[in-house]
C-alpha cells in the first residue's frame, strides 16, 4: 500500500518540479546544494555529542593551553600575544609562547569571537573555542566536496563530503571542545592540496597563489605542515618521472613552493626552517629540478640535433646533482643545515623512539597503530580504498595521481603513529568516495536503461498486445538488472551501517572529555568523577598565587588553565632535561627528592592516582616512562631498580625502591588504611589489583594539603626546612 | 590572638567611658522592663530586645536613644525598631520606625548612638513597647583561631549582661541562645542560669544608665561560617518573558583556619560527613516557578547540586567542589530564569520590577552586595526604591544585538545578612515597540544577505568583457539556452504523440471515429507549429561554434523525431481506416505490429538522445 501510495506522490512532485519551470541543470544544482547544506549541518552536529553528554567544556590536555592562550589573545591583544613570555611554566625557565607555537588556531579563534561580536552576538570566548573544531569540521566537507569533484566529479564530492563528515577518524579530533590544532590543520591541509591541484590543472597563477596562502594558513596552524612541503615535491617528482612535466606544473610549483615558503617564514616557531633544516631540503631540491628540467626544455628546442641534446642532458644532469649533494654535504657538515628531529625520525623508523627518545615513545598517542583501531576509525572505507585506486588508476590524470600518492603515504604514517590517521582520513574518504560513486553510477545506469521501457509504457498506458512484446524485452538482460539491484542494495547496506558505526563510535568513544570521567554505576546510573577539576580548583582558590606546582608533565597544561598556577614542565616538552630532573624527584627516596624540590622552589607536588577508582591511566602505570626518561639524563636513576624479574609490581613483592620512592609515598599515602572493595584487605588497589606493599607510609617533608572526594587527584604540600633551633 | 586584644582594650575603654559619665542623660525616661535575646546559633548574632518605656519626666518626649558599645555596632548588619501596642494576645506590631545614628556631643567614641523617632510623641505616664531587632556579623570569634581538622570548632561572643543604655533600667534580663548544649565556658555573674543549650542572666533590678557588665561565653559552633566577600547578582529583564538572575559568589569559610594537613581519609571515614569544622554544602531558596537552573565556575559546571521545587519555593542544595574547611575559599556562579509575570507589574504609565534585593542562600553574610539590574535596550526614567539605604549608580551593558546597551542600575550594599531580603521596586519605563527591533534587526540582516547573494549570481562581475574567455562563456550560456529550448520542444511534440496514441485508444473503445479524427487535425497542427520553431533554433544552434560537437546529435534527435511523428501518423491512419472499413480488431492489430515496434525503437532512440542532451 505505501508503495502505491508514494508513486502518485513522487509523480506530482516531478510534476510541481515542472511547474516550477526548473530546467534539469538547476534542479540538479538545488538539489546538490542542499545536499552539501544538510552535510555540513551534519558534519556540525555530529560532533555536539560532546556537548550533550557532559557540558560545553575544553577537553583533554593541549586544547587547555590553547584555551589559555586564546584567552590571552583576547583579553591582551595581538601584540603582547606574539611577544608574550610565560613564567607560569617551565620554572624556573619559562618559555617564549610567542615564539613556541603555531598561532593559526588562536588567531582563528580570537577573529571568530571579535567577528561575532562586532556582530553584536556577546559570546562567551569558552564557547567560540569549543564550537571551532566543529565549525572547521563543517568546512573540510565543503572543501572534500570541492576536491571530490576536481578529481573525479560532483558525485564523487557529494559522496567524500559526506563520508568525511562522519568519519571516526576525523571526528576523533574534531568533537566539540576538542580545541586542538589539528581542529583547523585538516582543514587547511585539504584546502591546500586542494587548491595546489586545482593550479597544475588550470596552470592558473591565481590558484597557485591561493594555494601558497592555504599553506601558509596550514603552516600556522600545526606542525603537520611538514607532510605538505614534502608530499608535494613527491608528487611533482612523480609527474616529472612519469612524463607528465607540463608548463601548468611548473607554474603551480613554483609559485606555491617560492610564495608559500616565505609566507610561512613569518611564522616565528618556523622562522628560517624553510631554508634551513633537513625535513625541508626536499621541496628546495625538486624546486631546482624544476628549473634544471625547464633549461633542459629550452635547450631541447633551440637544438636541434638529438645527439648533442643527449650528451649535453648528460653533463647537466651529473652537474647539478653533483652540485646539489656537495651543497647539501657542505650544508649538513657545517651546521647550517640541521639534520633530521628525532620525531621526523620515528615516523620513517617506527622503532627509532622505542631505542632514542622515550619522551616521544611515552605519548600513547605516538604508538604504532593496531589493526583494530584502522577498523575503528575506517570501517568500510577500509574495504573502499581499494576499490577507489583501482577506479583512480583506471582513469589516470593529475589529479587522481595527487590523490592517489596523497592517500598511500598518508596511510603508512597512519600505520606509524596512532594520531596520524586524522591525516589519512580525508584521502581515504575522497578514494572511498570514488569508488562508492563510480559504483552506484555504474549500477544505476544499468538499472535505468532497463527501466526506461516498463516506464514509458506504463505512463502511456498502452494496449496489451503491445506489452507483451516489451516482456520479450525486458527479458533479454534480466540478470543485470536484478544483479545490480542487489549490489545497490548492498552498497546502502554497506553505507547505512558505516552511518550507524560512525555515529556510535562519535557518541560513544570519542566525545569524553578526559578531565570528567564518566562511569555507570550498580544501578545503570551515570557517576561522574569530576576529581581533576576539584584539584585545579583547590589550587586555583586555596594555594597562594606564586606557589609552584611539580606534576608529571602531562597535567602541567591543564594545572596552568585551570589551577592558574606556575608549574615546573608542562606537555610543551621542549626541554628532556627539566622533565628528567622532574622524573628524577618522582623515583628518588624522599629526602633525595626534597633536596630537588627545595631546588626548584616547589611548592605542591601533584599525583594522579586511581586505585580507590580503578582509573588505570594514573602516574603509578606512568611511574616507568618517569624512570626511563629521568635515568636517561641522570644515571642514578636505574630502571631495573624498580623492577623485580623484569616486572613492575607495587605489591609485598615490588622491589624496595620501588615501595620507598616518592611517587609510591605520594600515591598510596595512608591507603592502607582504606578499605576499597567490600570483601578485600585494606589498601587493595583496583587498578591494579593488588593488596599494596608498603601500608605503613610516613611522610617527613610532605603533607597531605588535599586529595579529591576519589582520590584521583592528590596534592602534597611540601613543608619549608625544619628550624634549626 | 590580635583581635581578641583588640577587643580587650575595647572594653577597657568602655569601662571608662561609662565610669566618665555621670552627666544625667537625655531625659526622664525609665526602661520598666528589657528583655534581651541573643541567637547565635548561626554565625550571625541576633539580638530581639523589648523595651517597655515609660516617661516619668514632665515633658513629652518623641525621640528615644538606643547604644551600642562600639565595637559591636562596628559589626552591625541589620537593625530595625518597631513599636508594639497592646498586652499579649491581642499584641500586634506596628511599621517600623525610623532609625538614624546620632552623634551626641560629650560622648565618647566608644558607644555608639542611635536615635529613634517615636511614632507619637510620649507624654507624661505614658508606656510604649518597642522591639528591637539588631543582626550582627564578625562578632563570634573563633577561638583557637586554627585547628587541625580533628579539632572542634569552638567560637566566643562578648557581650554585657547588663543592658547598657543612657537610661535607667528597671528590670532586665538576657538570655543567649547556643547552638548545643557544649559550653566551654561562660561568665558566672549573680543569677546565672544554664539550661541545656541556653543561658540565662537576671532578671536585674534598678540599674543605673550606662551599668556595664562583661560576659564572655565559649561554646562550640557547627554552623556554616558561609561569607560571600563579594556577591554580585545581575537581574536581567527580558520583555520576552524572562528575568534572568546570575549570581556570582566569592565564598569564604571565616571559621576557625585549618591548621596542618587535610586528610581526606579521615574526612571520609568520620561518622557524620559534614566534618566538624567544614561544610559541604549550602543551600539556596529560590522563588517558586524558577528554571533553567545551573551552577557553574570559571573552568565549568559543577555536577553536585540537587534541586527540590513545590508551587511555594524551588530548593537549590549546592555542593561546592571541595569542602570548605576554615579559611578555605571558592567561586562560583548560579543562575535562574524567572518567568516576568511574577516580578513585573505596572503602575501609573510605569513599569516596575519587584524582586527581593540579597541572596537567596540560608545564613550566608555577604560583606560586599552589587546588585546590578539589566533593564531592557530603550528603558527610560529609571528610578529606584528601597527599603534601606543602598549606593546607587547607572551603567550601560551591551548584550546580544544591542546597539545603544541596555541601563544598569547598580546598587551596593556592604555587611548584607538575611534580614536584607527584602524587595526592592526598579520603576522605569518602555514601550513595546522597542521588542519589535531585535527581531527587525536579524530580518533586515538575513534579507540583506540574500539580496547580495542574489545580486552577485545576477550580475556581471568580469573585469574584461572583452577576453576571449569571458566571450566563450557568454556564448556558451547562449547555447545551453537554445539547447534548453530545443529540449521543451521536442517534449512538447512527445506529449503530442502521447494525446494521439491516447486518440487511439479512445478509439478501440468507444469507437467513435470523428473526435478521432479532430483529434489526429489538432495535433497535425500543434506539430506542424513546432517545427516552425524549431527550425531557427537548429540555425542558431549551428552558428555556435562552441556547438560544434551537440549540433549534430541535436540534429539527429529532431530527424528521429521527425521520423517517429510520421510513423505515428502512419499507424494513425491505418487504424482510423481499419476502423472506417469496420475491419475486426484483430486485422489492424496485424496490420500495426511492424509500425508499433519501430516506432517503440524510435521512442526509444529519442528518449537516449534527450538524455544525452540533457547530461550536457
Amino acid at each position: 500500500m505505501a508503495a502505491k501510495k508514494a508513486s502518485p506522490d513522487l509523480l506530482n512532485s516531478s510534476f510541481s518540479f515542472k511547474s516550477l519551470k526548473l530546467k534539469t541543470k538547476q534542479q540538479e544544482l538545488l538539489l546538490r546544494v542542499s545536499i552539501l547544506g544538510l552535510v555540513y549541518v551534519l558534519a556540525f552536529i555530529a560532533r555536539l555529542f560532546s556537548v550533550l553528554r557532559y557540558e560545553s567544556m575544553i577537553h583533554e590536555f593541549d586544547p587547555y593551553f590553547n584555551y589559555r592562550t586564546t584567552l590571552f589573545l583576547t583579553e591582551k591583544g595581538f601584540y603582547e600575544f606574539w611577544n608574550w613570555f610565560d613564567s607560569e611554566s617551565w620554572y624556573p625557565l619559562g618559555r617564549i609562547i610567542g615564539g613556541t607555537l603555531y598561532p593559526g588556531l588562536m588567531v582563528t579563534a580570537a577573529l571568530i569571537y571579535w567577528t561575532l561580536r562586532f556582530l553584536r552576538f556577546f559570546v562567551h570566548i569558552r564557547e567560540v573555542c569549543v564550537l571551532t573544531a566543529p565549525f572547521f569540521a563543517s568546512n573540510t566537507t565543503l572543501v572534500a566536496y570541492f576536491f571530490g569533484k576536481e578529481i573525479w566529479d560532483t558525485g564523487a564530492g557529494l559522496v567524500a563530503a559526506a563520508l568525511i563528515a562522519i568519519c571516526p577518524g576525523y571526528i576523533s579530533r574534531s568533537v566539540a571542545g576538542s580545541y586542538d590544532n589539528e581542529a583547523v590543520a585538516i582543514f587547511a591541509l585539504l584546502l591546500t592540496f586542494y587548491l595546489f591541484v586545482k593550479a597544475v590543472k588550470t596552470g592558473s597563477l591565481s590558484w597557485a597563489l591561493g594555494s601558497a596562502f592555504g599553506y601558509f594558513y596550514m603552516v600556522s596552524a600545526w606542525g603537520g605542515y611538514v607532510f605538505i612541503i614534502n608530499l608535494v615535491p613527491l608528487y611533482v617528482l612523480v609527474l616529472l618521472i612519469t612524463g607528465r612535466y607540463s608548463m601548468r606544473l611548473y607554474v603551480a610549483y613554483n609559485c606555491m613552493y617560492i610564495l608559500g615558503m616565505l609566507l610561512a617564514m613569518q611564522i616565528r616557531f618556523v622562522g628560517f626552517q624553510h631554508v634551513q633544516s633537513g625535513e625541508h631540503m626536499a621541496a628546495m631540491g625538486v624546486f631546482l629540478l624544476m628549473q634544471v628540467f625547464y633549461f633542459l626544455d629550452w635547450v631541447k628546442h633551440q637544438l636541434n640535433d638529438t645527439k648533442l641534446f643527449q650528451t649535453f642532458l648528460r653533463i647537466t644532469v651529473t652537474s647539478a646533482i653533483l652540485v646539489g649533494g656537495i651543497a647539501l654535504g657542505v650544508g649538513t657538515a657545517s651546521g647550517y643545515i640541521s639534520p633530521w628531529t628525532g620525531r621526523f625520525y620515528s615516523l620513517l623508523d617506527p622503532t627509532y623512539a622505542k631505542d632514542h627518545i622515550p619522551i616521544i615513545a611515552s605519548v600513547s598517542e605516538h604508538q604504532p597503530t593496531a589493526w583494530s583501531s584502522f577498523m575503528f576509525d575506517y570501517h568500510i572505507l577500509l574495504f573502499l580504498f581499494p576499490a577507489g585506486l583501482y577506479f583512480c588508476f583506471k582513469r589516470l590524470s593529475d589529479a587522481t595521481i595527487f590523490i592517489v600518492m596523497y592517500g598511500l603515504t598518508s596511510l603508512y604514517f597512519a600505520g606509524v603513529m596512532v594520531r596520524l590517521i586524522l591525516v589519512a582520513t580525508p584521502a581515504v574518504c575522497l578514494i572511498s568516495a570514488i569508488a562508492v560513486s563510480a559504483t552506484v553510477k555504474n549500477l544505476t545506469s544499468l538499472l535505468r536503461t532497463k527501466q526506461k521501457v516498463p516506464q514509458t509504457g506504463s505512463t502511456k498506458g498502452v494496449g496489451s498486445s503491445k506489452s507483451s512484446s516489451k516482456v520479450t524485452l525486458d527479458q533479454s538482460q534480466p540478470f543485470h538488472k536484478n544483479g545490480a539491484i542487489a549490489l545497490l542494495v548492498g552498497v546502502f547496506y554497506l553505507l547505512s551501517r558505516y552511518a550507524i558505526h560512525c555515529t556510535w563510535v562519535t557518541s560513544e568513544a570519542y566525545s569524553s572529555p578526559s578531565i570528567v570521567l564518566a562511569a555507570r554505576g550498580a544501578h545503570g546510573n551515570r557517576i561522574i568523577f569530576d576529581d581533576y577539576r576539584e584539584a585545579y580548583y583547590w589550587l586555583r582558590q586555596n594555594t597562594p598565587t606564586d606557589a609552584k606546582v611539580m606534576s608529571w608533565w602531562d597535567y602541567g597544561y591543564q594545572i596552568t588553565a585551570m589551577g592558574n598556577r606556575t608549574v615546573i614542565v608542562d606537555n610543551n616538552t621542549w626541554n628532556n632535561t627539566h622533565i628528567a630532573t622532574v622524573g628524577r624527584a618522582m623515583s628518588s627516596y624522599e629526602d633525595e627528592a626534597y633536596d630537588i624540590m627545595r631546588s626548584l622552589d616547589v611548592n605542591y607536588v601533584l599525583v594522579v592516582f586511581g586505585g580507590v577508582t580503578g582509573y588505570s591511566s594514573d602516574d603509578i602505570n606512568k611511574f616507568l616512562w618517569m624512570v626511563r626518561i629521568g635515568g636517561g639524563v641522570y644515571p642514578v636513576i636505574k630502571e631495573p631498580d624498580y623492577l623485580v624479574n623484569g616486572e613492575f609490581r607495587v605489591d609485598k613483592g615490588a622491589s624496595p625502591k620501588m615501595l620507598n620512592c616518592l611517587m609510591y609515598k605520594l600515591c598510596y599515602y595512608r591507603f592502607g588504611e582504606l578499605v576499597t572493595e567490600y570483601g578485600k584487605p585494606t589498601g587493595y588497589d583496583r587498578a591494579r589489583g593488588v593488596e599494596i606493599g608498603n601500608k605503613d607510609i610516613k611522610l617527613e617533608h610532605l603533607e597531605e594539603a588535599y586529595t579529591t572526594s576519589n582520590w584521583i587527584v592528590r596534592v602534597y604540600r611540601v613543608k619549608p626546612p625544619t628550624n634549626m633551633l | 590572638m590580635k583581635k581578641n586584644s583588640s577587643v580587650v582594650v575595647d572594653l577597657l575603654l568602655l569601662l571608662l567611658a561609662i565610669t566618665v559619665l555621670a552627666t544625667p542623660a537625655f531625659s526622664d525616661l525609665v526602661l520598666s522592663k528589657v528583655e534581651r535575646r541573643i541567637d547565635v546559633t548561626s554565625q550571625i548574632a541576633r539580638v530581639t530586645k523589648t523595651l517597655k518605656v515609660v516617661n516619668s519626666g514632665s515633658e513629652s518626649v518623641s525621640e528615644f536613644t538606643l547604644t551600642f558599645p562600639k565595637f559591636l555596632s562596628n559589626n552591625l548588619a541589620y537593625l530595625s525598631v518597631s513599636h508594639s501596642e497592646g498586652k499579649g494576645k491581642a499584641k500586634r506590631s506596628l511599621a517600623n520606625l525610623s532609625v538614624k545614628e546620632a552623634h551626641p556631643k560629650g560622648m565618647p567614641d566608644s558607644i555608639s548612638f542611635y536615635s529613634v523617632s517615636l511614632p507619637k510623641p510620649l507624654s507624661k505616664g505614658d508606656t510604649l513597647t518597642l522591639e528591637v531587632v539588631a543582626a550582627f556579623t564578625n562578632v563570634l570569634q573563633p577561638f583557637p583561631e586554627k585547628i587541625t581538622q580533628r579539632d572542634i570548632h569552638l567560637v566566643m561572643l562578648q557581650e554585657s549582661a547588663q543592658y547598657l543604655s543612657p537610661y535607667v533600667v528597671e528590670s532586665q534580663s538576657l538570655s543567649i541562645k547556643l547552638p548545643n548544649a557544649r559550653i566551654e565556658s561562660y561568665s558566672k555573674l549573680e543569677n546565672t542560669k544554664v539550661q541545656g543549650s541556653e543561658i540565662k542572666y537576671g532578671p536585674y533590678k534598678n540599674l543605673a544608665q550606662y551599668s556595664y557588665a562583661p560576659i564572655v561565653v565559649h561554646f562550640e559552633s557547627k554552623a556554616a561560617f558561609a561569607v560571600a566577600e563579594r556577591l554580585v547578582r545581575e537581574i536581567e529583564v527580558s520583555h520576552w518573558g524572562n528575568v534572568q538572575v546570575t549570581e556570582h559568589y566569592n565564598l569564604v569559610h571565616r571559621g576557625a583556619q585549618l591548621k596542618g594537613e587535610f586528610s581526606r581519609l579521615e574526612y571520609q571515614d568520620r561518622p557524620n560527613p559534614q566534618g566538624v569544622s567544614a561544610f559541604r554544602h549550602l543551600l539556596a531558596r529560590l522563588p517558586p516557578r524558577a528554571h533553567s537552573i545551573y551552577y557553574r565556575d570559571d573552568i565549568g559546571n559543577i555536577s553536585t547540586s540537587q534541586m527540590q521545587s513545590d508551587s511555594k519555593k524551588t530548593e537549590l542544595l549546592i555542593e561546592p567542589r571541595f569542602p570548605l574547611f576554615g579559611g578555605w575559599k571558592t567561586f562560583f556562579t548560579i543562575g535562574y530564569g524567572l518567568p516576568l509575570s511574577d516580578f513585573l507589574f505596572a503602575s501609573e504609565g510605569k513599569r516596575f520590577l519587584d524582586i527581593s534585593f540579597g541572596s537567596p542562600m540560608i545564613d550566608l553574610v555577604t560583606e560586599k552586595l552589587i546588585v546590578q539590574v539589566v533593564l531592557p535596550e530603550g528603558s527610560k526614567d529609571i528610578s529606584v526604591t528601597t527599603p534601606f539605604a543602598v549606593k546607587q549608580s547607572h551603567e550601560i551593558k551591551y548584550s546580544h544585538l544591542d546597539i545603544a546597551g541596555r541601563p544598569v542600575v547598580v546598587l551596593e550594599k556592604n555587611n548584607v545578612v538575611p534580614d536584607h531580603n527584602q524587595k526592592i521596586q526598579v520603576y522605569y519605563k518602555f514601550s513595546n515597540i522597542n521588542l519589535l527591533s531585535e527581531p527587525l534587526m536579524l530580518i533586515t540582516g538575513f534579507f540583506v544577505l540574500f539580496i547580495t547573494c542574489i545580486i552577485y549570481t545576477r550580475a556581471d562581475f568580469s573585469i574584461s568583457k572583452s577576453s576571449a574567455a569571458y566571450l566563450a562563456k557568454l556564448q556558451w550560456d547562449e547555447v545551453l539556452a537554445t539547447l534548453q529550448e530545443v529540449q521543451n520542444i521536442i517534449q512538447k511534440c512527445l506529449a503530442a504523440h502521447d494525446k494521439l496514441e491516447a486518440s487511439l485508444r479512445d478509439l478501440s473503445r468507444t469507437g467513435d471515429i470523428q473526435t478521432c479524427k479532430a483529434a489526429r487535425k489538432s495535433t497535425d497542427s500543434l506539430l506542424k507549429d513546432l517545427s516552425k520553431e524549431l527550425r531557427p533554433l537548429l540555425a542558431s544552434l549551428q552558428s555556435f561554434p562552441s556547438a560544434s560537437q551537440i549540433s549534430p546529435k541535436v540534429e539527429e534527435l529532431v530527424a528521429k523525431e521527425r521520423e517517429l511523428q510520421e510513423k505515428l501518423m502512419a499507424k494513425h491512419t491505418t487504424v482510423v481506416e481499419g476502423y472506417e472499413k469496420k475491419s475486426s480488431g484483430r486485422d489492424i492489430e496485424n496490420r500495426i505490429a511492424s509500425q508499433q515496434q519501430k516506432i517503440i525503437a524510435l521512442r526509444q532512440e529519442v528518449d537516449d538522445l534527450l538524455e544525452f542532451i540533457d547530461e550536457i
